[in-house]
């Protein structure tokens, strides 16, 4: 089975983001980028199912700048077989529906039996692409991902949900997005960086897919949000015990 | 404009994410709610109880007993030929359901909404709620979902709504429910919790966290949160995981223990009305958003504190 892997190119985790002066978005200009840790989890899921002989192949996919080839050289030195870079403009933002309507185009033409994405991308935390290509395909989902197990032609997958743990059952081809907790991406060793340079990577466009990839929400303005206002430091637990029972709370 | 929200429940009662969900609805128009699931007739009872409620929609058949998103994001789509809007709260099931949803009416879903400023135009956060950003709708239908701790309860009571059955579909035979594991607590929900205390990686295991955190909780009758730290480390299940991959919430006061203030915490607690930090690291972040610090040992401050409470 072909297992299809959707990573994406967003600030590093670790930058605090600066709102620009004018209002129209965040300052990327000269910020580090990495691949979105979610999408690293992505990776090494399907990486997993290739070592335990159910996934046969990997092809790694992203949507984004040229730059985001460097993103898919990542996924790659960590074990991908091949990548497909569905290339857009510097700076152009491609909305959830744009990118899982491209990733359909993409899953026609490689019939994986199994998509993984991230649950979210850092930046704009939408929390959507694995859920509309889903939709898309007419194909189950297994968002928020916390263990999976590929049976036969179904998928278990064990779902991280607000009140704890919920496993469904789900017809392959199915899309599943990653959780935190599905496990810990391998580094990228040495010599295996020194290889992901001579696999394939196609590079496409979102119209080889038939896909119009304007947007359709307006951002009229991107703000800092409210500033909370200096607190203070106590001096020991007296004088915490006594400002927590003015706050009423004991 | 007529909106159509997802009443979230347990095939019992409605869970207290949707009041706010109706708040952020009526704001658009006049309110319909869709109740799906197996068994739940009380819940639609309840529902059309809520203040501001109009027609409450009944799905109640075996396919919709787990909430699937398989088979009950056809049946909101078909709802949506006489809605348009379709809200639902950012919990998990939100999530899960909404997006698949806005593929189905080929339209941009608009995630975590934190205000309505227009019709058509809303705010949500985006990095890690590091930016603000305003957006407006082009698409003739919206799909939101709805951040519960940005939009005040609606009343559960007081309404007068009408409940009318509508005609399930069929099971699309795509997924199954195999089962849940849900951890009981007698605590508060940590997403509805007046005062939250909230423990990290400073904990150092599991017992020492349930012996400093628990009896602090208690005594400030506090639902238990954690960094992710302190869930990687296995101190507490990750479904008490506050930030931007777990839970976002913003109680009365939150008490901050031993947890240094990551961006991805920070995340998911910064709009809590007092912040209350224990740390023995005077340069940690999270003293920047702390209304109140202690710089201490948290194993000599923190049963101190609960001894003195």
């Amino acid at each position: 089975m072909k297992a299809l892997v959707c990573v994406k190119r967003v600030i590093d985790y670790n930058v605090k983001p600066r709102v620009k002066s004018d209002g129209t978005g965040v300052d990327l200009a000269n910020v580090k980028m990495s691949m979105n840790p979610f999408d690293e989890i992505a990776v090494e899921e399907a990486i997993r199912l290739k070592e335990k002989g159910v996934v046969t192949e990997i092809v790694a996919v992203s949507v984004g700048p040229a730059k985001a080839q460097e993103t898919l050289r990542t996924a790659l030195a960590m074990g991908a077989d091949r990548a497909v870079l569905v290339q857009v403009d510097d700076g152009v933002d491609v909305e959830p529906l744009a990118v899982a309507k491209i990733i359909k185009g993409v899953v026609g033409e490689e019939a994986p039996g199994l998509i993984i994405t991230g649950k979210q991308a850092i930046d704009d935390d939408s929390n959507q692409v694995g859920q509309m290509l889903a939709a898309l395909l007419g194909r189950p989902q297994g968002t928020f991902a916390n263990e999976v197990t590929v049976e036969g032609d179904s998928v278990v997958v064990k779902r991280e949900i607000d009140g704890g743990l919920e496993t469904v059952k789900l017809a392959l081809p199915a899309v599943v997005t990653t959780d935190l907790r599905l496990n810990e991406p391998r580094y990228a060793s040495l010599p295996n960086i020194m290889k992901a340079k001579s696999k394939p990577l196609a590079t496409k466009s979102p119209a080889d897919y038939g896909v119009d990839i304007a947007p359709r929400l307006k951002t009229l303005k991107v703000a800092e949000p409210a500033v909370r206002s200096a607190g203070i430091k106590v001096a020991d637990v007296d004088a915490l015990v006594a400002k927590v029972k003015e706050l009423g709370i004991a | 404009m007529k909106t159509l929200v997802w009443v979230e429940h347990d095939n019992a009662s409605v869970k207290d994410a949707t009041l706010s969900v109706v708040t952020a609805a009526a704001q658009l128009g006049e309110v319909h709610l869709l109740v799906a699931g197996s068994g739940c007739a009380a819940v639609a009872e309840a529902a059309k109880g809520i203040a501001g409620v109009g027609k409450v929609h009944l799905a109640d058949d075996a396919a919709y007993a787990n909430a699937l998103a398989e088979n009950v994001a056809p049946l909101i789509a078909g709802l949506m030929a006489d809605h348009d809007a379709f809200l639902a709260p950012a919990t998990t099931t939100g999530k899960n359901i909404a997006p698949r949803v806005a593929a189905l009416l080929d339209v941009a879903q608009i995630s975590d909404i934190l205000s309505v400023e227009g019709p058509k135009t809303f705010t949500r956060p985006i990095y890690a709620g590091n930016a603000i950003a305003t957006v407006e709708s082009t698409d003739a239908k919206l799909v939101i979902t709805v951040r519960g701790t940005a939009f005040a309860k609606a009343d559960a009571t007081g309404g007068a709504g009408s409940v009318e059955a509508v005609a399930a579909g069929a099971d699309s035979g795509l997924s199954s429910f195999v089962g849940s594991e849900i951890a009981k607590s007698e605590r508060p929900e940590l997403t509805s919790a007046k005062v939250i205390v909230s423990g990290g990686r400073a904990l150092k295991d599991a017992d020492t966290f349930q012996a400093t955190i628990f009896p602090l909780a208690d005594k400030l009758g506090a639902a238990v949160g954690a960094s992710r730290a302190a869930v990687d480390a296995g101190y507490v299940p990750n479904d008490y995981q506050v930030g931007q991959t777990g839970k976002i919430v913003a109680p009365e006061v939150y008490v901050a223990v031993g947890i240094s203030g990551a961006i991805q915490h920070l995340a998911g607690m910064k709009d809590s009305k007092t912040i209350i930090a224990i740390n023995k690291d005077e340069d940690a972040p999270i003293f920047q958003v702390a209304d109140l610090g202690l710089v201490a040992d948290l194993f000599n401050a923190v049963p101190e504190l609960t001894g003195k409470l």
